[in-house]
């Protein structure tokens, strides 16, 4: 009999319709690579579930809150399930942008300056005085997004200081705390990263050049509206650069199996780090798989490789 | 240093360059996002104007459709007339009678749902730039027909009453000095989507009055005129005139919405083109679905099925009002609806029901944001809320925690000052009608 792997896609984030399709692709992936595959959803269903029967491996791909956080990884741990993907604490420190951001930038990578606030220290210290005093560090262009989430929901870059309290309103939508960064203006580019048992490998980088020149939700999620290049339009060497920053990244923070950074690259070829997702988007307009068509595995093998060595770890 | 090797780009679409105009509009939104969320059943959703037809019955429902599919499946099962079927547009005469409207089945267009009779009356009459003139607001889902068409919406300034007459006249002289053309008004004259208030007889005479002197077709869109909570039908517009209006009426909130089953009632001339235009695009409407409404007419007593639905409804906006009346934050108002699905509500000065939106789904309750009703914008402060589906309980359990999420947006909104709350807008909310939102 096939080994029988159980996505885990859905959830109640923002991102649910975006993790559906992630889960059913990978699914469908892992169905012509020769695995028993099925997508459950996060419900009342699940847990019951997985220890009626329990899977040979779970592979999580619920994005955000729950999915990314740890929680999900952490339930997995207590009922023994092996999954693909990184541990309950790794996940934890890389969805918490703030705390990622600060791991990578100790290890010699470039990240942009920022701070991370919750709603309650602008009420009891002032919004517009605050406000002023981090532009004032920081500096314009900045960037304001969740600190924890993804797909650029509640993300807003601001160039007007008078545009600033409508996108901290904006990103305090999507959770309690909000990342205020310098916004980098270069080249953005996306890399995977695999282990498939050789240790942390990058695939090629992934250009992402959006037609309104910002990669939110609706130039994520609709063909058409934005231009891919894998491998990226840089030189050789700023691309092995970006690599290594990737699979650094990745190591400093403790992640297996896979992950993605997303990167950009200023006019003089440096490389910063603006954070890291450790259940990668896997739809039909996703960074991900686009790097594995540019690359020398095909989505069966890579898949396939995850799985039995999550397997193997059990 | 390596130069880069050339590599093409993609867009991960071959026919992007291809597409038409009027799908430029047709992008994934976030806020369409959120409502697969809604959609879950931890979610309180005040969102959708989707019937509770669990209160259908369901058993005779069974027995009926079997018995249909063993006396009549070889018809039911095959192609019909592109006007739909004979015996079922007599008896949606005879549902017609109840508002007043006399009509001949010969002029009935049967639809699958009244959205395509909307669809295909938009595109029977209107060339892009055409003008059609709304109310402000106006449902989502024709405004997606209209952009789908490339019209330019107006939106005509409604009050207590709805659509406003002066204001409606306004409009279409200002469009006209414009050098614009004005085709269509559009209106849902009873129990409003979104608004849920009703026009009274003497505005709808003075509407009917703007719209035969301008020389425009009134648009009459009337699926919850069945489900006023006194029981009364008002009279449609469609009763006092045969040739300004085009009626639309449909099954979906009365009966059942699954079996999509609307019509068209429209002018001689007008129901030629419109069942041209519905063969073009469909052949014909659902053969099987157009008998099983027709057999349930027919042998089922469909009048006290809605009596029950009124007298549930009623007991759900009761609870809506009522919870409402409680708990949110003063500032807030809303409209008291006298049938239908919908109550329109109006938050304190500030605050933007869009913006709000993905923390009010995090709280796991829905809305739908007054901005998916305007084409332009309008209504950030405003938002719809249905009570057709969500039993009493749950009513009041999502108003419980809007109104938490209400108050937390105003603290926010304290926080970072008046005018912070202004989400970033495309011109529409909704980019394209969701099923989550008809």
């Amino acid at each position: 009999m096939n080994d029988r792997v159980v996505v885990i896609a859905g959830g109640l984030s923002p991102e649910r319709d975006v993790s559906l399709r992630s889960g059913r692709r990978v699914a469908e992936d892992l169905k012509n690579a020769g695995f028993d595959a099925q997508v459950k959803d996060i419900d009342a269903n699940l847990l019951a579930d997985l220890l009626a029967d329990p899977p040979t491996c779970a592979f999580p791909l619920v994005h955000g809150v729950a999915g990314e956080d740890g929680s999900l990884q952490e339930v997995l741990q207590a009922i023994n399930v092996p999954f693909v993907g990184s541990d309950a604490h790794s996940c934890r420190r890389s969805f918490d942008k703030a705390i990622a951001g600060s791991l990578v930038a100790a290890a010699g990578i470039s990240v942009p300056n920022s701070i991370a606030l919750p709603q309650a220290m602008f009420r009891d210290l002032g919004a517009g005085g605050l406000l002023e005093a981090i532009t004032e560090k920081i500096g314009l262009p900045l960037i304001i997004k969740p600190n924890r989430g993804g797909s650029a929901l509640g993300v807003t870059v601001v160039r007007d200081a008078a545009e600033l309290p409508a996108a901290m309103v904006g990103a305090f939508a999507y959770g309690e705390v909000v990342l205020i960064q310098r916004y980098i203006t270069g080249t953005e580019i996306a890399i995977g990263v695999f282990d498939t048992g050789e240790g942390p490998t990058a695939l090629p980088a992934t250009e992402i050049v959006p037609d309104s020149g910002l990669y939110d939700y609706t130039a994520r999620y609709t063909a058409g509206t934005t231009e891919f290049f894998t491998p990226a339009r840089l030189p050789d060497n700023v691309l092995e650069a970006a690599a290594e920053t990737a699979v650094t990244a990745h190591r400093v923070l403790g992640l297996r199996d896979w992950s993605r950074s997303d990167l950009v690259v200023d006019a003089d070829s440096r490389v910063w780090f603006l954070e890291v997702n450790v259940a990668p988007g896997m739809t039909e307009t996703s960074l991900y798989p686009q790097e594995v068509s540019a690359s020398e595995v095909t989505i069966g093998e890579l898949l396939a490789g995850l799985v039995k060595r999550a397997v193997a770890r059990a | 240093m390596t130069q880069p090797a050339m590599n093409p780009g993609s867009r991960l679409d071959p026919w992007v360059a291809s597409y038409a105009a009027r799908a430029q509009g047709m992008t994934a939104s976030a806020i369409r996002a959120l409502f697969s969320v809604a959609s879950r059943p931890e979610v309180v959703s005040l969102a959708g104007g989707a019937p509770f037809v669990s209160a259908l019955p369901l058993d005779e429902f069974a027995d009926m459709t079997a018995q249909l599919i063993r006396d009549r499946g070889p018809t039911a099962l095959q192609y019909c007339t592109g006007q739909g079927d004979e015996k079922l547009r007599e008896q949606i005469c005879g549902v017609m009678e109840l508002s007043g409207i006399h009509a001949h089945p010969d002029d009935v267009v049967i639809t699958t749902g009244s959205q395509m009779a909307l669809d295909l009356t938009v595109r029977v009459f209107c060339n892009p730039g055409d003008v059609v003139l709304v109310e402000s607001p106006s449902y989502v889902g024709a405004l997606g027909v209209f952009a789908s068409y490339q019209c330019e919406v107006v939106h005509v300034p409604t009050d207590s009453e709805g659509l406003n007459p002066a204001g409606l006249s306004e409009a279409i002289d200002r469009v006209r000095a414009e050098g614009k053309t004005p085709k269509l008004i559009y209106t849902v004259p009873t129990y409003h989507n979104p608004l849920g208030i009703t026009q009274p007889p003497q505005r709808r005479a003075e509407i009917l009055q703007v719209a035969k002197s301008a020389g425009l077709l009134l648009l009459e869109d009337d699926p919850y005129c069945l489900l006023g909570f006194d029981g009364e039908v008002p009279r449609a517009i469609r009763a006092d005139d045969a040739d300004a209006v085009v009626y639309l009426g449909s099954f979906s909130k009365t009966i059942a919405a699954g079996l999509r089953v609307g019509w068209a009632l429209a002018p001689h001339g007008v129901r030629e083109k419109l069942v041209l235009a519905s063969e073009a695009s469909v052949l014909c409407p659902s053969n099987f679905s157009q008998l099983t409404v027709s057999e349930y007419l027919a042998t089922q007593p469909w009048q006290e099925q809605i009596k029950g639905f009124r007298a549930l409804y009623l007991e759900r906006r009761d609870a809506l009002l009522e919870s409402m009346e409680q708990l949110m934050p003063p500032g807030t108002t809303w409209t008291v609806p006298e049938g239908g699905f919908f109550s329109w509500v109006t938050l304190p000065e500030g605050l933007d029901t869009t913006a709000m939106l993905p923390r009010a789904v995090a709280g796991l309750v829905a809305y739908v944001p007054g901005t998916g009703f305007y084409v332009d914008g309008q209504g950030r402060d405003a938002m719809r809320l249905s009570y057709c589906f969500p039993e009493p309980d749950r009513i009041r359990e999502g108003v419980r925690r809007l109104s938490g999420i209400i108050e937390t947006e105003l603290d926010l909104v304290s926080t970072f000052g008046p005018g912070a709350n202004i989400a970033p807008h495309s011109k529409r909310g909704p980019s394209t009608p969701s099923p989550e939102l008809p």
